[in-house]
This record gives structure tokens, C-alpha cells and sequence, in this order.
């Protein structure tokens, strides 16, 4: 059985405009211990599934289809329920060191809140137990610095610290929303290490949100294609990313500079479009009449799941 | 840069001080009983005895203005610490739950600053009746819609920050983060309402007792010794002289202070100074 198990989840926003379907018709399943990537470009819907697990949208969203993690049906928990399922059992690790921390409380506090809210420890343990888990991050001296507020620290510690804060409490499964967004190579490396660091240390499973191809080519062990709220093909990281079979992954990985910049044209669907065939029709290479018109099934070509008329 | 480096911030926190430093040691260094009549000497001008001169039953004025601002403060700081306390809970209710609780909240509010405040507060203590506890109830009552409407304000911008959000993903209650990152943020504004609020409480409950409806003789205060003061203005101004300038100078020292905490705790206005 897998740790979190995602079947059907169609993720809805209500606006003024109509219907924003952010996610539709999503499955998707992740073992204990394994890295998932989830890749796709900006505003096809990755960050609001990563949201849709953890049952944190606005108001004028509407989830329906079923998040079973372990044994739990997480769209059917009570509010307080799923209090104690964040951060203790499904964390987060939020796009932006910068924002993320709260400019006017002393870093020491932030790093304890974990431990406040889910371990109830005392105050002198938990500073024990973050001062560990820093040191695992590779952040020295990391008494001294619980006195600072966000601001005196670099972008890299915040990041730690952000990483520190989301597994405090022990969750068994991490969700990095773009962890290495706006971030300098350097960084990057390091934040890739830094998860991989935490998922082996402490076998936490990891569905990685992410634009950044590389990133997800050296961490991921499967990875999901998003496009225009839907999963196009998902397969093994090396399959994927190394074979791909849908044209819109062809696409993305040919986008790539050191494979020769060559973008995909023209622009993805809005969400707010209801279209009856593929998404992707408009931008696709291999289209027919077929794809515009009939709903694309999965199909499994080499243990991938490719969403295309292409390979019939 | 150090808040002291403001010389009026330090000018007022030095009064400030000394004032609180006199309420406390009041009975230590009034030479006189502030409620002993005798009647024989009574208006005296200032001399050694009485620093200040005597008032009409004979009694010290110096120890009555040294006794006063125990009452003074007293009051002054309870109104302002039960009016923000009011308005910080309203208003951080009304921000970061917004909707209808917010609206309902906001219009409480419009409805409180429609009437004039001071007149607002005569009528409640009118209504009370006189007395220390009912002059702090009526002033509380008609100063916390500032504190709120600040606090509401601040926690409007700071609720949709990400590191809410990334709260909510630890598993964090509305509570927990109403209290461990909301009110960390409306502090400071609140600070620097409070310390320019405390003068003008103080100035408000003078002039509720000036008007007879606040603290009742023979208790010193400031406000009713300038009431009873005012029938010997012309031949004996010492009365109401000394009363006044100690009113002047307290609330004068709590808005220096509160301008030299609103510099100090504004980091915009520190960016000014480097030019």
C-alpha cells in the first residue's frame, strides 16, 4: 500500500471569471521512502495539488476525488484532525526562504514551533532536538543563531532553517513546493543536497514540486509530467527524463539550454478553457483530428503512463 | 541608531521617570500631609515650607501635586493598557477573520468615533457616576477603536504573508497564529499609540475631574485642584499654576516619548537619516 495515494483529485477554483480547474481527474501514488518530482511549467497547477494534499487552498476552492495517506481519507477529516496531520505527518517546505519566516520573531522560536505544537517537548529539549536537526543541515553554531530575526540571516540559512522547521515534526512525508525557486546555482546545489540529505537521514518520502528539470533529474526517483492541470506521463525519473514519450515532456526536455533552447511555441491553456480533447493539442508536434476531439486515456508503454493518442 | 539619540525621546522618558520616581516615594518626600487642613495658613504663596504655597483650606500644594500623580498615572496608564487590550483582541479578530465578523466590528467602531470622545465619556461617567473606577471605564470605553483600527490594519497585510501559510502547514491553529505571529507584528504601532495615549488619558481624566465628574475632592488630583483653584485665579494663581504645569509637562513627556519611539520603531524613518 502506498504512503499517500492520490485517485481522481479535481482541484476547482470558483471566480468571478468561471470555473478554474487547477487539477483534473490527478492520480497519483507515493511509496514510503521514495522521491516523486513533479514537474511542469508556471501555473499549470503543481503548487495547488501540492496545497490539495495538505487541505490548504482558499476559500473558493473546491477538492473533490480522494487523498488517502496511510489509512486516512484526508478530504474527509475534521479540521482538527487534519491539524494534527499537518507538520506531523505531512510537511511542508515553502517555496520562499525570504517570505516564509516571520520578519519580527527570533529564529529560535520559529525552529521550536514543530516541536511546541506536535511533541508537546519542553522548551530545553526541543532546543536540543533543532540544534540536532541543524547540525544535520549543516548549519554551525546554530545557538546563537535562535537570537537573530530573519533578516540577519543569508537566504542559504534561512533555507535550512525553513527545512529544519518543516521536520521537526518527524512528518513521513515532505512536500517542497519549488524549493530552489530564485535561487543561484550554487544554492540550488546546496539545497539539493540538503534534501537529499534529509529524505535519506530520516527516510522521509519527498513529492518534490519543481520547474528546474535538473533538480528533479538528480533527486527523483519517478516523476510526474504536469500540464495544464493534468499529469501527462509519469513513469521512472530516468524513463521520463531520458526517454520521453508524450510531446509535451519531448518538449519541455528539448527547452532545455544544453539541449539547445529550442521552446515549445505558443502558450498552455487557460484553466478557465474547458476543452474536449487534449490539452496540449494546440502546441503538439503529432496532433490529429482524434486528439482534439475524445478524451485521452493512460496508457502504459514501458511501466510509463503516457497521456497521448500518439502511441496507439 | 539608539532611541536615546533622539533628545526629546530622552527629554520625556527623563520626565517620565521622575514623575513615577515622585508617585512612588510621594509619602517619602511631600514635606506636608497632602489632606491636613490648616486652616490658618490658608493661600499662602510658595515659601519654604510649601514649596508651592497653600490652597484654600490650608493645606500643601506641592504635596498635593506630588500625591496627584500617583492618581494621575494610575489612571492614565490603566485606561490605555484596558483600551488597547480592547482594541488589539477586536482588532485582531476583525483582520484575520475579516467576512462579517469583520464588518460587524468595523461598524462598532464607526459608531463609538461618531461621538466626540470626551463627550462620550462625560456622559458614560455621568451616567456612573464620579469616582477613580468609573472615570477609567468611561475613558477605556471611548479610546480603543484607534488601537483596533490600526491592529486590524496591519493584520489585513500580514495574514496573507507566506509564513502563515507556511504556519498552517505545521498544523497551526487560527489561535496560535492570532497570538505567536500576529501580535508580534502589531506591536510596535501599538507601542508608540499607547505611549502618546497614556498623556492624552491623562489629559482626558483632568478634564473629566476639572468638570467635577472624576476623582471627588478632597483626593488630590490634578483636574479637580484646578477646579477648586479657579475661583482664587486672580489673587492667588499658585492654585491652579502648579496643578497645570504638572499636567503640561506629564503629557508633553508622554508625547515626546511616543515621537521618539515612533522614529525609533519606524524603520522608514531611519532609511531618511542615512541620506
Amino acid at each position: 500500500m502506498p504512503l499517500l495515494s492520490i485517485q481522481n483529485l479535481n482541484t476547482v477554483f470558483y471566480s468571478k471569471k468561471g470555473e478554474v480547474k487547477a487539477c483534473s481527474n490527478i492520480n497519483l501514488d507515493l511509496e514510503q521512502g521514495e522521491i516523486v518530482g513533479l514537474i511542469g511549467e508556471t501555473g499549470c497547477g503543481k503548487s495547488v495539488l501540492g496545497m490539495s494534499v495538505l487541505n490548504l487552498l482558499p476559500n473558493n476552492a473546491r477538492i473533490s476525488g480522494k487523498i488517502i495517506y496511510k489509512d486516512l481519507d484526508l478530504l474527509n477529516l475534521p479540521s482538527n484532525k487534519m491539524r494534527q496531520i499537518r507538520g506531523k505527518e505531512i510537511s511542508l517546505l515553502p517555496q520562499s526562504p525570504a517570505t516564509s519566516l516571520n520578519p519580527v520573531v527570533k529564529i529560535g522560536s520559529q525552529i521550536l514551533e514543530g516541536f511546541q505544537l506536535h511533541r508537546g517537548m519542553k522548551k530545553d529539549i526541543a532546543i536540543n532536538s533543532s540544534i540536532k536537526i541543524l547540525n544535520l543541515l549543516g548549519l554551525k553554531n546554530s545557538e546563537k543563531n535562535f537570537k537573530y530575526y530573519p533578516h540577519q540571516l543569508s537566504g542559504g540559512m534561512k533555507q535550512r532553517i525553513l527545512a529544519a522547521i518543516s521536520i521537526t515534526g518527524n512528518p513521513s512525508l515532505l512536500i517542497a513546493d519549488e524549493p530552489t525557486k530564485g535561487l543561484d546555482a550554487l544554492m540550488k546545489a546546496q539545497v539539493v543536497d540538503l534534501l537529499h540529505k534529509l529524505t535519506k537521514e530520516t527516510g522521509t518520502s519527498l513529492l518534490l514540486i519543481t520547474h528546474d528539470l535538473k533538480v528533479a533529474s538528480s533527486l527523483c526517483d519517478e516523476i510526474a509530467v504536469m500540464y495544464s492541470g493534468e499529469i501527462v506521463e509519469r513513469g521512472s525519473a530516468e524513463k521520463v527524463l531520458n526517454n520521453p514519450y508524450h510531446p509535451y515532456t519531448q518538449g519541455l526536455l528539448k527547452s532545455m539550454p544544453e539541449k539547445g533552447l529550442h521552446p515549445i511555441k505558443g502558450y498552455s491553456p487557460s484553466l478557465l478553457e474547458k476543452l474536449p480533447g487534449c490539452r496540449f493539442y494546440s502546441r503538439c508536434p503529432l496532433r490529429n483530428n482524434k486528439c482534439n476531439n475524445s478524451e485521452v486515456p493512460y496508457k502504459e508503454i514501458d511501466g510509463t503512463y503516457v497521456r497521448c493518442f500518439g502511441f496507439d | 541608531m539608539t532611541l536615546f539619540k533622539n533628545k526629546l525621546a530622552l527629554i520625556g522618558l527623563v520626565i517620565i521617570v521622575i514623575i513615577a520616581i515622585g508617585a512612588v516615594f510621594a509619602p517619602l518626600i511631600a514635606p506636608n500631609n497632602p489632606n491636613e487642613q490648616i486652616l490658618e495658613q490658608a493661600l499662602k504663596h510658595p515659601s519654604i515650607e510649601y514649596p508651592f504655597g497653600t490652597d484654600e483650606f490650608g493645606r500643601c500644594i506641592f504635596s498635593r501635586v506630588l500625591y496627584g500623580s500617583r492618581i494621575s498615572l494610575q489612571i492614565g496608564v490603566t485606561i490605555t493598557f484596558i483600551s488597547s487590550v480592547i482594541g488589539i483582541t477586536l482588532g485582531l479578530i476583525s483582520g484575520f477573520y475579516g467576512g462579517v465578523i469583520d464588518e460587524i466590528i468595523m461598524r462598532i467602531v464607526d459608531i463609538f468615533l461618531a461621538f466626540p470622545g470626551l463627550i462620550l465619556a462625560l456622559v458614560v461617567a455621568g451616567l456612573l457616576g464620579p469616582g477613580r473606577l468609573n472615570v477609567i471605564i468611561a475613558l477605556s470605553l471611548v479610546g480603543w477603536m484607534g488601537y483596533a483600527r490600526v491592529v486590524r490594519g496591519v493584520v489585513l497585510s500580514e495574514k496573507e504573508k507566506e509564513f502563515v501559510e507556511n504556519a498552517r502547514s505545521l498544523g497551526a491553529s487560527d489561535l496560535y497564529i492570532i497570538y505567536h505571529h500576529m501580535l508580534p507584528n502589531v506591536i510596535n504601532p501599538v507601542i508608540i499609540m499607547a505611549s502618546i495615549g497614556v498623556g492624552y488619558a491623562i489629559l482626558s481624566a483632568a478634564g473629566l475631574s476639572f468638570l467635577g465628574i472624576g476623582v471627588q475632592p478632597p483626593t488630590p488630583e490634578w483636574g479637580s485642584m484646578l477646579s477648586s483653584g479657579k475661583v482664587y485665579i486672580q489673587t492667588s494663581p499658585h492654585l491652579t499654576i502648579f496643578p497645570g504645569i504638572a499636567i503640561m509637562i506629564t503629557v508633553l513627556a508622554f508625547n515626546f516619548l511616543g515621537d521618539g519611539l515612533r522614529d525609533y520603531l519606524d524603520p522608514r524613518s531611519n532609511i531618511q537619516k542615512i541620506e
